[in-house]
């Protein structure tokens, strides 16, 4: 049995739809933010399976642009993430940040 | 057949461990089942012909990503089983069904040559050499290059600025302004002065 493209496409939705349920189903900020990564690395295998089946280098270089992005994120997300925990000490969830205003 | 064995270690390994971040009640936990996601993707990477790509998923997000992950898990002291239980009666089933639903659209979406079929420059990958990927990036690519140099850099500054304590050493601040807990906060006088101050 041969390993087609549609396979990794397969995985790739699979995962996209696993991080979206956990960003909706979970309360821990933290957890959340795991779940976006896990959508982001679920474009990246997409972006990695298209570029080989196109035989086109623009995907590969599309998933060095979608690391950096999510690199950025992840530093902007756990200060905000961080920030919040000062002010709410423990055991804050996703319904601490519920107003835009704290 | 080499090719087909991987890919099921890998997707079982990526899957399960994609549940496991979902379903973990202690975020450390969480952080570990991400690190053997990440892993396995770097296999696929490998598998598809971009070596490079799977180098830098590794070092930058198996053990930059994560390692920042569990180093604010440990600074906030959250890193204890918690409850799953949720206090909103519909907000399980309406989550799952919208997840099932966006499975639908993705499947949907990614069958359709209108929006998978077109093709930029084919014959450019070249069997995933890292040096036609590194060329691209500097010459083709060099303008998105240069601006993500710059979002990374306002990205770390405005990690800084959030997560200074307020009115430590530069003065006014912005993270506990109005609407903030003063009351609760030990240096109630500083977050006054920084509510003065916006």
């Amino acid at each position: 049995m041969r390993v087609t493209d549609t396979w990794y496409l397969v995985v790739g939705a699979l995962l996209f739809t696993i991080g979206a349920a956990g960003v909706m189903l979970r309360r821990n900020v933290v957890v959340i933010l795991m779940c976006i990564e896990l959508m982001l690395n679920a474009a990246n295998l997409s972006f990695v399976t298209f570029a080989r089946r196109l035989d086109d280098v623009t995907g590969q270089v599309a998933v060095f642009f979608v690391l950096v992005v999510a690199a950025a994120e992840v530093a902007v997300g756990l200060a905000i993430i961080v920030a919040i925990f000062r002010q709410r000490r423990a055991g804050a969830t996703a319904d601490d940040i519920s107003l835009l205003r704290g | 057949m080499v090719e087909l064995a991987l890919f099921a270690v890998a997707g079982v390994v990526t899957l399960g461990g994609a549940v496991g971040v979902v379903l973990s009640r202690n975020p450390v936990h969480a952080a570990l089942h991400l690190v053997a996601v990440l892993v396995a993707v770097a296999v696929f990477f490998v598998v598809q012909d971009a070596p490079l790509l799977a180098a830098v998923q590794v070092i930058v997000y198996a053990s930059a990503v994560v390692v920042l992950f569990l180093f604010v898990i440990m600074l906030l002291g959250v890193d204890r089983a918690e409850t799953l239980e949720e206090p909103l009666r519909l907000q399980r089933p309406v989550a799952l069904a919208v997840a099932v639903g966006l499975a639908i659209e993705v499947v949907l979406l990614g069958g359709h040559t209108w929006t998978t079929g077109a093709s930029g420059r084919q014959g450019t990958l070249s069997g995933g050499d890292p040096a036609v990927l590194a060329e691209n990036l500097f010459t083709r690519y060099l303008w998105p290059f240069e601006v993500l140099a710059v979002l990374l850099v306002v990205a770390v500054v405005g990690g800084v600025a959030l997560a200074r304590r307020s009115g430590e050493r530069l003065g006014t601040d912005d993270v506990e302004g109005p609407g903030g807990a003063p009351a609760k906060e030990p240096g109630a006088g500083t977050a006054t002065a920084g509510e003065a101050g916006t």
